[in-house]
């Protein structure tokens, strides 16, 4: 299977050199414009499902870390008025607030049972909107407006793009190791069973609470990055219900819980998102088709790509293999919690 | 003094339309683990179905009931037919947030399309009217909310608990295998349940379009109390969503006499505390495993 070894390592490998070079070749800001938003977006996924890919809570409340750090950076650098490509540096920052605001989000949404977790993240998320709308400092419903930056018009994109690679293939990295590490492992058993996981020894409230903690990091960082990018934050952006919910369903589509998945998933989705609304469907239109996808794609693949994909490919493998001699064939694992979940 | 009174007055007629509106939530999602994020822009479709039929084609709003009752009933039914029961396996309740707030943009794409995004209203005459009870100023439709709202849950209570339906829905709330086992027909109580669930926005989609102007974007605020409240009330439990529909809205009406910018907050400020305590929340069932 030395093949199969080397196709993985060659594959990422040429993927993050189209990355690298994509915009030296495609130059028109437009394109890079909308390469810019998916990179966005493929960090969010991933981010988000290094907690509930991997452990099942699923959020739908991180569009609060988003927020957040494009509050701060906006606040950040009108208070200091920070010049130019020195606002980039306030995006780690942006990251760290989002990692301090899930602490005390996480210790008390954490508590709770998976069903209620959902809901309760839609609260914190309203609550966080509803204070955008009603304090000074964050201008209230008009928001708050970017300074305008001097960088060279052909080149404008370049670093919003390049930083945005950054944290994206960093966010990535960070959820391949923590899959790959006994942590990983930890938060899968609490997601298939938390009591069994707990008996064994899983400190199920910490695994959880660093997980959250750790996957706020990211979407923190790359809402300062939005908001410095697309010049204008106010509440109904910054917060807005329908990123968390985009974000669930790249990570969906892609496969819930791999590495690969959401990445799939959000470069699926946000360029044919962006594609749509610009050049296809004007008003509210959009919004239809975008709801009879998301359905579509839910009732059909419900597993998602990733994990659909490998089967068959597994099983192509397989029946190759058993052509040739006869096959060890592996029984598959079905759990008696999925049995049960399959009756109800 | 008397503003207070009044506050608690409002809160507790208005409360009891909310405690409707949650009801059916926390109805569908104890039979079926379903968490209907639609409910709020089903609220709002009904308040236009009830615009529609008192602006275009004078009917009274109330008498309207007799159509849209029946209508959201169906759209009910057809919504749990044609997704929510193909949603199997472990991430169902998270499955059924994505496939009814799909439900949700799909409706609100449609209202947009179809009515704009002016916010409307309509005025039946007894939604101007009121008359004073001992210095107290009491607007009819907010009578008339609380009759219908007091008459459809417990017309709700005597179908849980007095009919044959009523015993293998609760069954079915108990434990799915088994009532599946002893016969019940688990599909058909499943659909039976998220029609009455919807329904229920009907009258409260027709008590809200009287006492508000709408546009099709107000679902989100309505949906983001009724999730506040029937987690309050503990997932599941329609008595803690009438006792925690009622305290969060009188506690929101007063609120409003010194704060009303803030006064929505008093609804999430009163779930943090209150899961901080109990994180079942207030009448919910403790559950046998973490998951």
């Amino acid at each position: 299977m030395s093949a199969s070894r080397l196709t993985r390592p060659v594959a990422i490998g040429a993927l993050l050199a189209f990355a690298v070079a994509f915009p030296l070749v495609f130059t028109n800001p437009a394109v890079t414009t909308n390469a810019i938003y998916t990179l966005i977006f493929v960090a969010w996924a991933a981010a988000w499902n290094s907690f509930s890919g991997y452990s099942g809570y699923i959020s739908l409340g991180h569009a609060v870390f988003f927020g957040s750090g494009a509050y701060f950076t906006a606040i950040a650098t009108i208070d200091w008025r920070l010049p130019g490509s020195d606002v980039f540096w306030l995006l780690p920052l942006a990251g760290l607030l989002g990692g301090v605001i899930a602490v005390p989000f996480g210790i008390f949404a954490l508590r709770v049972r998976r069903h209620t977790f959902v809901v309760i993240t839609i609260a914190v998320f309203f609550i966080f909107q509803l204070t955008a709308y009603n304090l000074a400092v964050t201008g209230g419903t008009s928001g708050l407006l970017a300074p305008t930056i001097n960088f060279a018009a052909a080149t404008y994109n370049n670093p919003f793009y390049y930083i945005a690679l950054g944290i994206a293939v960093g966010t990535v990295l960070i959820s391949w190791l923590i899959r790959r590490s006994r942590f990983g492992l930890q938060l899968r058993a609490i997601r298939d069973d938390e009591d069994r996981a707990r008996g064994l020894g899983v400190r199920a409230m910490r695994v959880k609470l660093s997980a959250f903690v750790f996957s706020a990091v990211p979407v923190g960082m790359v809402g300062g990055l939005w908001w410095y990018f697309t010049t204008l934050v106010d509440p109904s952006s910054g917060f807005d219900p329908l990123n968390d919910v985009a974000v669930a369903l790249m990570a969906f589509l892609g496969g819930l819980g791999t590495v690969s998945g959401p990445v799939l998933g959000a470069l699926i989705i946000e360029p044919s998102y962006l594609y749509f609304q610009q050049q296809v469907a004007a008003g509210y239109f959009i919004w239809m088709l975008y709801g009879a996808l998301f359905l579509l794609v839910i009732l059909v693949l419900p597993r998602g790509i990733i994990p659909t994909t490998a089967e068959r490919i597994g099983n192509w493998l397989d029946r190759k293999r058993r052509n040739g001699a006869v096959a060890r064939r592996e029984p598959q694992v079905v759990t008696a919690a999925d049995r049960d979940k399959e009756l109800a | 003094m008397a503003k207070f009174l009044q506050a608690v007055t409002d809160g507790i007629l208005g409360g009891a339309v909310y405690a409707l509106m949650a009801a059916g939530l926390t109805l569908i999602f104890g039979v079926m683990d379903i968490i209907n994020i639609a409910q709020g822009v089903l609220v709002i479709l009904a308040a236009y179905l009830s615009y529609v039929l008192s602006a275009h084609l004078h009917i009274d709003p109330l008498l309207g009931l007799l159509i849209t009752v029946p209508a959201m009933f169906v759209l009910g039914i057809a919504i749990e037919w044609a997704f929510m029961r193909r949603l199997r396996g472990r991430e169902r309740t998270a499955m059924s947030l994505l496939v009814s707030y799909a439900v949700a943009v799909i409706i609100e794409g449609a209202l947009y399309q179809a009515f704009g995004s002016t916010p409307v209203g309509y005025l039946p005459r007894y939604a101007i009217a009121s008359f004073h009870i001992l210095g107290f100023y009491l607007p009819y439709i907010y009578l008339i909310g609380f009759g219908l709202a007091a008459v459809a849950m417990a017309a709700i209570y005597l179908m849980l608990y007095r009919t044959k339906f009523g015993r293998s829905v609760r069954a079915t709330m108990q434990d799915k295998v088994a009532a599946r086992l002893i016969g019940i027909n688990v599909d058909r109580v499943a659909a039976l349940t998220f029609g009455i669930g919807v329904a229920v926005t009907a009258a409260g989609g027709m008590v809200f379009g009287a006492t508000n102007t709408f546009n099709p974007d107000s679902g989100y605020d309505l949906i983001s109390r009724l999730l506040s409240i029937v987690i309050l009330g503990g997932l599941g439990s329609i008595a803690g969503a009438l006792v925690a529909a009622l305290f969060m809205v009188t506690a929101e009406e007063i609120v409003n006499i010194w704060q009303p910018t803030w006064a929505t907050a008093v609804y999430y400020a009163a779930l943090v505390i209150v899961l901080l305590v109990r994180p079942t929340g207030l009448l919910g069932k403790r559950e046998a495993r973490a998951q």
